[in-house]
């Protein structure tokens, strides 16, 4: 069974009765263990697909399954849960709470989930260790450097198990040592199983995954496997 | 997932969550709680000082006595006391009336009977020259009001029915007038008249207000050389036997008077009885309306301050767009980010209001501490709970009130529009 599989998806933005239609008819399924890139330039709708996608924003039309159930037949607080249960997120901006120190923020999504806090403590340090970072859990936010706060996001969308892992230009933001060490940290992820989606429109991000998808103006304009796939723990990461 | 789809996040999770958010901006919290602080700590010191004034003075009309009924000359209208003040020019109390009032055939129950004039009087020794309060008074007004007398003695019925020259005078009126010198024995000059300090009142005579600066002769004497020969009295006092004795005492009181002045329907009456309770009903009418007027304006402030708690929610909720849209996307639900943004509201209001309370009780304590001080008179210091029920209650109803709106903001925000908000 598809992990996610979305049919002639439509996404139509009102502002001032002017109307844009983002998403133009979207199909694609995606299975349980893949790395999807979804390219395209800026103002091509990937974005908004991704977002749809994680459950963050409603599509305008069309249909979207996810573990084979219809999405838009969830309530607002449902798709809080299902966001909190099955769903990781990774942002360009990185978007952690400045004043809370590491743990605080990895901590977050398992508060959400209602996990002791003994048991929580205990996880989110683990995963914090898992991205390197043992030596800064009590350090705020604010203090670590563009790529230790990515590193940060991403044990935080790790701490809950999700099924799935979306990520919007995650390594916009760094400079390509640290890229390098977010991206081969992506790849080790989806060795291990696990489902990831990562938006970009830079092509070297996009040659880490399996598979492309790329978007020109709210359609999918191709749809392919990577034929050469750059491993960055082997081939390292140009730029 | 269960089946309701809430999230489990716990509402102390949430709370540690709203704490977290204050204490990360401590001079803007303490700065938007400051507001209720000072509402309700206005609220608190005009209910307690009205309570203490209150206290203070019901205290001072229970040491009258209870079996104390006061006939006064005129008809005030209902409990109101402001139109007692027209009282003092009505003629109707005369010494007829209160040889019939002492009548056992007519009052069986009075005790005793002790009628009053008063005017104000210029008193000279020497050189020194004073204008006093003066009361002319039957001898009962030193056992009526429980009068000490710390020099001399008090004068006595055979001087009220000799129209005795003799005057029992306060303690600054004795300082006025003789300095370090004796009083007693010497000669005051009044109108003319000379008339020889018998007493001088102690200082802590708290039942009857202004004793100090008061002269106080028999009334036969006030009424013959001090007030010009007049025949009425301002006010008249009789005792019952027990309390239990007043209200039927004031009936015989009332039929008494009317057959003396041949009233017939009681609307006409041209007296007033009061017994204790009518005074101190009254005092308190005079006393809850006026700390609720105060109160009320107190209470203003206090709503000054919940627009200021609601006008810095509404800054943070808008600063905080990316924040609630992350929380959303980490699985906050709506509830979730209401709760915490209510509970944000509800400790800057409900702290404040804890604050101002402590605050306002320091405040009247300090107040009553200096009004005892400097008056001598010792004021009780009357924690009012309703004022801290009030300011408790009221600055959580603030919070509830101001906070629920810029929480629904917060909880309403899609996640997807806030994550893109810059």
């Amino acid at each position: 069974m598809s992990l996610i599989e979305i049919k002639k998806l439509i996404k139509i933005y009102s502002d001032d009765g002017v109307d844009t239609r983002a998403l133009d008819g979207v199909s694609l399924t995606i299975n349980d263990g893949e790395f999807v890139a979804i390219t395209g330039a800026s103002g091509s709708g990937k974005s908004t697909l991704l977002q749809i996608l994680g459950c963050l924003d409603r599509s305008t039309d069309g249909s979207y399954t996810f573990e084979g159930k219809e999405v838009s037949s969830y309530s607002d607080a449902e798709l809080a849960r299902i966001r909190n249960e099955k769903l990781g997120f990774v942002f360009q901006s990185f978007n952690l709470l400045p004043r809370l120190s590491v743990l605080d923020n990895v901590v977050l999504p398992l508060v959400y989930a209602g996990v002791s806090k003994k048991e929580r403590v205990e996880r989110a340090e683990a995963m914090i260790d898992l991205v390197g970072l043992a030596d800064r859990r009590g350090y705020q936010a604010s203090q670590l450097s563009g790529g230790q706060k990515q590193r940060v996001a991403i044990a935080r969308a790790l701490v809950n198990n999700p099924k799935v892992i979306f990520a919007d230009e995650p390594t916009g933001n760094l400079d390509s040592k640290s890229g390098a060490v977010v991206l081969e940290f992506l790849q080790m992820l989806n060795d291990q199983g696990r489902t990831l989606v990562v938006v970009t429109h830079e092509l070297y991000v996009a040659e880490a995954a399996r598979r492309t998808v790329h978007i020109v103006d709210g359609r999918i304009d191709s749809d392919q496997p990577v034929a050469h796939r750059r491993i960055i723990a082997k081939d390292g990461f140009i730029k | 997932m269960n089946k309701s789809g809430q999230s489990h996040a716990s509402v102390s999770d949430v709370l540690g969550m709203a704490t977290g958010a204050l204490l990360g901006n401590k001079i803007r919290s303490a700065l938007t709680a400051l507001g209720i602080i000072i509402g309700v700590a206005a609220i608190i010191i005009v209910m307690s000082i009205g309570n203490a004034a209150q206290a203070l003075i019901l205290q001072e009309v229970q040491s009258f006595g209870a079996r104390n009924v006061f006939i006064s000359p005129g008809r005030i209208q209902g409990n109101n006391p402001m139109s007692a003040a027209g009282a003092v020019l009505n003629q109707s109390l005369k010494q007829n009336d209160i040889d019939q009032l002492e009548d056992p055939n007519n009052v069986p129950d009075a005790v005793l009977v002790n009628p009053s004039v008063e005017g104000s009087v210029s008193a000279t020794y020497g050189d020194q020259t004073v204008i006093e309060t003066l009361l002319g008074s039957g001898a009962h007004v030193f056992d009526i009001y429980n009068l000490t007398i710390a020099q001399g003695s008090a004068f006595t019925k055979t001087d009220v029915d000799s129209y005795a020259r003799a005057a029992v005078i306060g303690k600054n009126v004795a300082k006025d007038l003789f300095g370090a010198n004796d009083p007693i024995g010497k000669k005051i000059a009044m109108k003319g008249q000379k008339f020889s300090v018998v007493g001088v009142f102690s200082s802590s005579n708290a039942a009857m207000i202004g004793i100090d600066d008061m002269i106080v002769v028999p009334y036969t004497s006030a009424q013959e050389y001090l007030l010009g020969g007049i025949h009425y009295f301002n006010e008249v006092v009789v005792q019952a036997r027990t309390v239990e004795a007043v209200p039927g005492m004031v009936r015989d009181i009332q039929t008494t008077l009317r057959a003396d002045h041949n009233i017939t329907d009681p609307s006409k009456d041209d007296f007033t009885i009061q017994t204790q309770e009518d005074i101190m009903r009254s005092i308190d009418t005079v006393f809850v309306s006026l700390t609720a007027f105060l109160t009320l304006v107190a209470a203003i402030s206090l709503l000054v301050g919940g627009v200021g708690v609601m006008n810095i929610m509404l800054v943070s909720v808008t600063e905080r767009t990316r924040e609630i849209g992350l929380r959303k996307a980490l699985g906050a639900t709506s509830g979730n980010i209401l709760l915490q943004f209510l509970f944000e509201a509800l400790l800057l209001s409900i702290g404040g209001g804890i604050i101002g309370i402590v605050g306002g009780l320091g405040v009247t304590a300090l107040a009553v501490a200096v009004a005892t001080k400097a008056t001598g008179i010792v004021f009780p210091f009357v924690v009012s709970w309703m004022g801290i029920g009030l300011g408790v209650g009221v600055s959580a109803a603030i919070g509830l009130t101001f906070g629920v709106f810029p929480a629904r903001n917060a909880a309403q925000k899609s996640p997807v529009e806030a994550l893109r908000y810059e």
